[in-house]
């Protein structure tokens, strides 16, 4: 088993090898507007890290968010592509249980959220790090502020928002590392991770923007 | 010829999402799959359905595109894709696809400009281009006049619309007549019925002191709309037909004439005509009349070639193989401002982490 892991879903743009075993390569980069430019790049040096070539790899594992629409659909379309070029399946884990995981939480029960703009968060409650028991949702953090009273939580949604998440911590970002190793005890169990689809949770912002088509420069 | 490079291309600048397969000036492959039925109620393009249908068509249009042509993958020269202009989010699915498939079979990639792209095409239909040529893009999204020497590398801006492109002025009139969403081939079949003399609706930009190969159309709108709303406030019908065919006539009258002046001010004697507008039949009608007239040779690509596909981004990435230009770099960005005069985005030869600051999207990523 060879899988090659990436997620875009958050201002991380991570990718990382893993043999079955262990994380053979990985990178980690945060800019949460450079997606498009850095994955590629990033791929390519983890593979040259670990000395393989593309082709090597027996699977595609990809984050399918939920985070901001732009950046998630560049993991997703990236993994999509690779997984028809090279003949090879597509696995989808939600970004937040691969930050559940990272946490290596044994006993909950703990929240992880991250950031989802304008004000909200995209989170999800986790009996462990493997078990999710509520979400993925996406809120405004005083609106649930109750139901996550008392719990421990990870990621930067709860690191932004220390009203709602007072006993917030690391890790901060999600890492392809994590994503690869949880879909990796899941596929030698014999479970197929979620399909690769994006979980967007929010419904497209219905506006045509004026002079909607116009893209000739003046 | 088989040693012509065969191109697959990308196009997700809009709401079409199109993979297209080329080998020189050959079609093989044009699969085009359309997010438009889901704009319609809107009136308009929205950005983010545009951006989500395109992931979801776009390995099934790949698939399409390979079978349609009847090659596999590992035969391709090179990968082609449309890095701007256009929406910025819709884009970039196309820019990712792209990069990832070339990266996997381990061929060359190449960033292309979406206007050049729409001038290309015409080699699919007619041969290889003219050069230098002149050519009149009109769509929803353009309304330009382009001059071109070596589409690969020389593409300079002759004139634009300053307001609305010729296309959306169509899609508003068929809204306000009720005709619904896009407006060009609805005005167009209601125009045949039409007078076109009927109402003498204003031709923007034409008097002797205006830019000479400019465009305005939102003058126009606006009086077409003012026209059939006093119709109706006088409690009269509105003809449909002879609106449809006054303000169709008022459009390519405009766009003809620019086009065919700039060719005789330029010395230049062929001319094409691509963009969605460019199927309307009256356009190619009155452009055959008057390039014949003036000794210019008219080149216009069949519909399916003037709207937005993969096949126009194909071509243009088998230009830019057969003339050896440089591929783009694996950290290609899709830019939504993309210059006219950037026919392609060459890579700087160097693949490791660039720290210059990059044009941040006028578009909020996160919308
Ligand atoms: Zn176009």
């Amino acid at each position: 088993m060879l899988l090659l892991a990436l997620d875009t879903a958050t201002p991380a743009v991570t990718v990382a090898l893993h043999d079955g075993t262990d994380v053979v390569a990985s990178s980690g980069q945060v800019d949460a507007r450079r997606h498009g430019e850095l994955l590629l790049p990033a791929v390519d040096r983890v593979l040259a890290a670990a000395g393989v070539k593309l082709d090597a790899v027996t699977g595609i594992v990809v984050g399918t968010g939920p985070g901001p629409y732009t950046g998630l659909r560049v993991g997703l379309m990236t993994a999509d592509t690779f997984g028809l070029a090279l003949g090879v399946p597509v696995h989808g884990v939600c970004t937040l249980d691969g930050l559940a995981y990272a946490a290596d939480i044994e006993k909950g029960p703990f929240v992880v959220a991250t950031d989802a703009r304008r004000k909200e968060v995209y989170w999800a409650t986790y009996a462990d790090s493997r078990t999710r028991l509520t979400g993925p949702a996406v809120d405004r953090p005083a609106d649930i502020a109750e139901r996550v009273a008392g719990l421990p939580a990870v990621g930067a949604g709860a690191l932004l928002y220390p009203d709602t998440f007072p006993q917030a911590h690391e890790p901060e970002h999600v890492s392809a590392a994590a994503l690869a190793s949880l879909a990796a005890e899941k596929l030698a169990r014999g479970e197929e991770p979620a399909e690769p689809r994006p979980l967007y949770l929010r419904r497209p912002d219905a506006q045509v923007p004026k002079n909607y088509k116009v893209v000739t420069p003046k | 010829m088989a040693d012509e490079p065969l191109v697959l291309g990308i196009e997700t600048s809009c709401d079409e999402t199109g993979v297209g397969i080329v080998r020189g000036t050959t079609l093989l492959a044009d699969a085009v799959a359309s997010s438009v039925d889901e704009h319609a109620r809107f009136g308009g393009v929205v950005p983010e359905v545009a951006s989500r249908a395109h992931l979801e068509a776009m390995v099934p249009t790949i698939d399409r595109a390979l079978k349609e042509a009847g090659i596999t993958a590992r035969d391709l020269d090179g990968i082609a894709v449309t890095a701007g202009p256009g929406l910025a989010g819709a884009l970039l699915v196309g820019v990712s696809a792209a990069k990832a498939y070339a990266y996997a079979l381990g061929k060359p990639l190449y960033g292309v400009n979406h206007l050049a792209s729409h001038i290309c095409v015409d080699q699919l239909e007619h041969g290889p281009l003219p050069e230098p040529t002149m050519a009149l893009l009109v769509s929803g999204g353009h309304s330009s006049l382009l001059l071109s020497s070596d589409i690969t590398s020389d593409v300079r801006p002759m004139g634009a619309t300053i307001d609305d492109a010729a296309g959306e002025a169509f899609d508003k009139i068929a809204r306000v007549l009720n005709l619904g969403f896009p407006g060009g081939p609805v005005i167009d079949r209601y125009a045949r019925e039409g007078d076109p003399t009927a109402i003498a609706f204003p031709r923007g930009l034409t008097g002797p002191r205006d830019p000479a190969y400019d465009f305005s159309f939102s003058g126009l709108k606006t009086a077409v709309a003012r026209w059939i709303e006093a119709k109706r406030a006088a409690g009269e019908e509105v003809p449909v037909r002879d609106v449809a065919a006054s303000f169709q006539e008022a459009v390519v009258d405009v766009l003809t004439r620019k086009a065919v002046r700039a060719c005789k001010d330029e010395g230049v004697d062929h001319l094409m005509i691509g963009g969605g507008v460019a199927a309307n039949s009256r356009l190619r009608a009155l452009a055959q009349e008057r390039c014949e007239a003036a000794g210019i040779r008219l080149r216009v690509p069949r519909p399916k070639l003037c709207t937005d596909n993969g096949a126009m981004v194909a071509a243009l990435g088998a230009e830019m193989v057969a003339r050896n230009r440089s591929a783009s770099d694996w950290d290609l960005s899709a830019d939504s401002s993309l210059p006219v005069t950037d026919p392609h985005v060459p890579g700087t030869g160097h693949t490791h982490d660039h720290d210059h600051v990059h044009e941040v999207s006028k578009e909020n990523l996160y919308s």
